[in-house]
């Protein structure tokens, strides 16, 4: 079954849309839910959330920053181009809740994966307030999908370019600060803004959810590679999450776990640019 | 040939040398040659009651194929095993002969058993080298019945090919990127070649069975709706959950579950990074391998041709407690392995995020447990430190049972694998068949297979009373 790239669009530098053809797993997509992908038959396995899905069409929607060689690839596919493999959707649904008052807290291209959730929890009745953020105004995705799910909207720059000047948590601590009621906050982006984002809520006691992006390989249970520690037990990211309580993860452990392989991608990544100027130096 | 001397010594197998093997993942044992396979099977007394027959799960007529090589005719040998058996170049090189086939052989008695596994997986090798023609079809008159098969590793591709064979519409799913199970993402190039094991699946695909890979039952499509579509499911999803040990650090940087490691470097090909993989796996300095079985070997064994200083194994009982095939220990320590018995990993320890030490403790043997091994027993105030700069655990796994998501009428057992009827291996779902490791718990190759094959049969049955 070829994975065809029906669609593509570039949200902001360094930052790209598939539209991807998969019409098993747009069958049975749920928001919080994610893809294994191998973009060539050299490629290694990685997860990228599903951002929306259409059953009718067959069609899922990827949205990914080009950081390493795996994105990098796959941000270099053209629209009827295949990606060789995709499996999915794995990783439980998010937890269906109704009524309630929910601050989504999201930043970087993390914007992309709490989009269906937001969509997701607004369509189910509860009155959405999101603080979003990116390093600078052209980095910030998704801003008219975000306002058209939320009752209320927050954007920070970490440059001040747009919106606030500053970070999405300290938006959240000021508007808990001025007691502000939240049934329950959704972080989702980089580690460390979904680790601050915890250290924020826990005195007021507010429920955390964070969406992990462990390191993966198998993406249903087998390897290990994802596993985290979650209220002092081992968990693996694929199985059991992605989505857990923030203030029983160990986000120091997660975010150590992640920088594992930096050498190695390092590596990787210099040989792909200088393959690149091989090639683009031959066609040119 | 009479009884004489030469006939009782085994036709010994060419190995690749030490120094050759620990820089690559070339296969060690490098099979008979015609000759030698002829020689081999002239030493085979054609029993009348033939005892090896006995010890094989999948019934291969035994003292038939071996007396077609005695003969030097190699394709009616292929025939006679493919009747029982489709993938011999995979289950010569990777079944436990010795407690099977070769542990019932009669010329025990006197001398060497004869060396089955390597007369069939010459006969295997040998159909590979002779592909175009002998991988003909016969025509196989329809059924117009529908089965499914879920997972492509050794229960499926033995159920899957009977199936086939009996005129089913199959379809397999596997989850990963490609077929093959274990046998791919499992067990290492040196024991058990990749372009093998695809060769054999080739077989399967001409016998007209679909497989589809990245499909997971349980996520991309469930059990409930592969019943709409299909008259009957085999379930031979496997044990492929690792065990982790639960003693502090061990999410450390640099320790991988054995799965992971072998996923790396078999089905990722992490050896070829970054030139033609892009899946980075770290190896360097002292690696540890935690357990005694053939998955702790063969990690052991990879890591040393990843390029390993040096390579132990820390096990907590004896050697002779040690579930591994003893041809696989004894390789092991031919390339240098050290073996670290009676000693228990209580705790990893790090700097800046990545392991550098274990700490250890010491170990006697009590009385005998459940398996009947003897209990191994921790020596108070015994702790001492191994050094570690990778750690690999394997130190056993689970069944996976992701195929019984979206779906409530699967019974389980308390181990957590699937619940069957030991006589027809019907699940408490009717009309859905399940075998090999998700049944049984961790196991051998061909045990799989001859669950597969006895699930074929009872499919069979079922299909043929509606």
């Amino acid at each position: 079954m070829p994975f065809r790239i029906l669609k593509k669009k570039i949200l902001a530098p360094n930052i790209k849309k598939i539209i991807v053809k998969a019409p098993l797993i747009a069958r049975k997509a749920k928001a919080g839910q994610f893809v294994i992908l191998r973009v060539d038959e050299h490629g290694e396995r990685i997860p990228l959330t599903l951002v929306d899905w259409n059953e009718k069409e067959g069609t899922i929607t990827l949205i990914f920053q080009e950081v390493g060689v795996s994105t990098l690839k796959l941000g270099l596919l053209e629209e009827g181009d295949e990606i060789h493999d995709i499996l999915g959707p794995v990783g439980n649904p998010g937890e269906y809740v109704r009524d309630q008052t929910i601050c989504v807290v999201a930043g970087g291209v993390g914007i992309g994966a709490a989009y269906p959730r937001t969509k997701q929890l607004k369509e189910l009745g509860n009155y959405i307030v999101s603080i979003i953020g990116a390093r600078s105004a052209e980095l910030l995705i998704l801003e008219e999908e975000m306002k058209k799910y939320s009752d209320e909207i927050y954007i920070t720059t970490d440059d001040g370019s747009k919106g606030r000047k500053g970070f999405v948590t300290e938006v959240l601590k000021e508007l808990l600060e001025k007691g502000r009621k939240f049934d329950q906050v959704l972080s989702i982006g980089p580690p460390i803004m979904m680790k601050v984002t915890c250290d924020v809520t826990k005195p007021f006691g507010v429920k955390t959810i964070v969406s992990l992006n462990s390191m993966m390989v198998c993406g249903m249970g087998m390897c290990g590679a994802c596993r985290v520690t979650v209220g002092g037990e081992t968990k693996f990211t694929c199985v059991h999450g992605p989505e857990f309580d923030g203030h029983l993860v160990d986000f120091n452990e997660l975010m150590m776990r992640l920088r594992m392989y930096k050498e190695e991608e390092q590596i990787a990544l210099e040989k792909f640019k200088k393959n690149i100027l091989v090639k683009s130096h031959a066609s040119g | 040939m009479p009884l004489d001397k030469e006939r009782l010594k085994r036709v010994p197998m060419r190995e690749l040398s030490v120094e050759e093997r620990i820089k690559t993942f070339n296969e060690v044992p490098l099979g008979y040659t015609e000759e030698e396979a002829i020689k081999e099977a002239s030493r085979c007394l054609q029993c009348v009651k033939p005892f090896c027959v006995g010890g094989c799960p999948v019934g291969i007529n035994i003292p038939a194929f071996i007396k077609a090589i005695s003969k030097g005719e190699f394709e009616e040998a292929l025939k006679i095993i493919r009747k029982a058996n489709i993938i011999p170049a995979i289950t010569g090189r990777v079944c436990p002969q010795e407690d099977q086939c070769e542990g019932r052989c009669v010329m025990h008695k006197i001398g060497d058993p004869i060396n089955i596994g390597a007369l069939e997986r010459f006969i295997g090798d040998w159909a590979l080298k002779h592909k175009s023609e002998l991988f003909k079809v016969p025509e196989i008159p329809k059924k117009n019945k529908q089965v499914a098969v879920i997972g492509s590793g050794p229960a499926g591709i033995a159920a899957a090919a009977d199936l086939a064979k009996m005129g089913y519409d199959v379809t397999m799913f596997e989850a990963l990127h490609e077929p093959g199970g274990v046998l791919m993402y499992g067990i290492p190039e040196f024991r058990l070649p990749k372009r093998i094991v695809r060769s054999e699946l080739e077989y399967l695909r001409k016998l007209g069975v679909e497989i589809k890979t990245n499909v997971l039952i349980g996520r991309t499509i469930t059990l409930d709706e592969l019943l709409k579509e299909f008259d009957a499911i085999f379930i031979g999803t496997g044990a492929g959950l690792p065990r982790f040990l639960g003693v502090p650090g061990e999410n450390l940087n640099g320790i991988y579950s054995a799965n992971e490691f072998l996923i790396r470097i078999n089905l990722m090909r992490a050896f070829e990074f970054p030139e033609k993989s892009d899946t980075p796996i770290k190896v360097f300095g002292t690696v540890a391998v935690i357990g005694g079985g053939n998955v702790a070997m063969d990690a052991a064994r990879s890591a040393l041709r990843m390029g390993a200083e040096e390579v132990k194994i820390i096990y907590r009982r004896t050697e002779k407690e040690m579930p591994a095939r003893a041809e696989e220990i004894r390789r092991a320590k031919e390339e240098g392995i050290q073996f670290k018995l009676l000693t228990q990993p209580i705790e990893f320890i790090g700097e800046n995020g990545y392991v550098k030490k274990i700490k250890c403790i010491k170990m006697k043997l009590g009385e005998p447990d459940e398996s009947g091994r003897r209990r191994p027993i921790p020596i108070p105030g015994s702790e001492f430190e191994e050094k570690a700069d990778i750690v690999v655990l394997a130190v056993g796994q689970r069944p996976n049972t992701t195929v019984t998501f979206g779906t409530n009428n699967l019974k389980l057992t308390k181990w957590g694998t699937i619940w069957v009827n030991p006589e027809t291996l019907e699940t408490s779902i009717k009309g859905v068949f399940a075998g090999g490791d998700i049944v049984t718990g961790a196991a051998t190759v061909i045990s799989a297979m001859g669950a597969g094959r006895k699930a074929a049969k009872s499919i069979n049955a079922f299909l043929s009373k509606q």
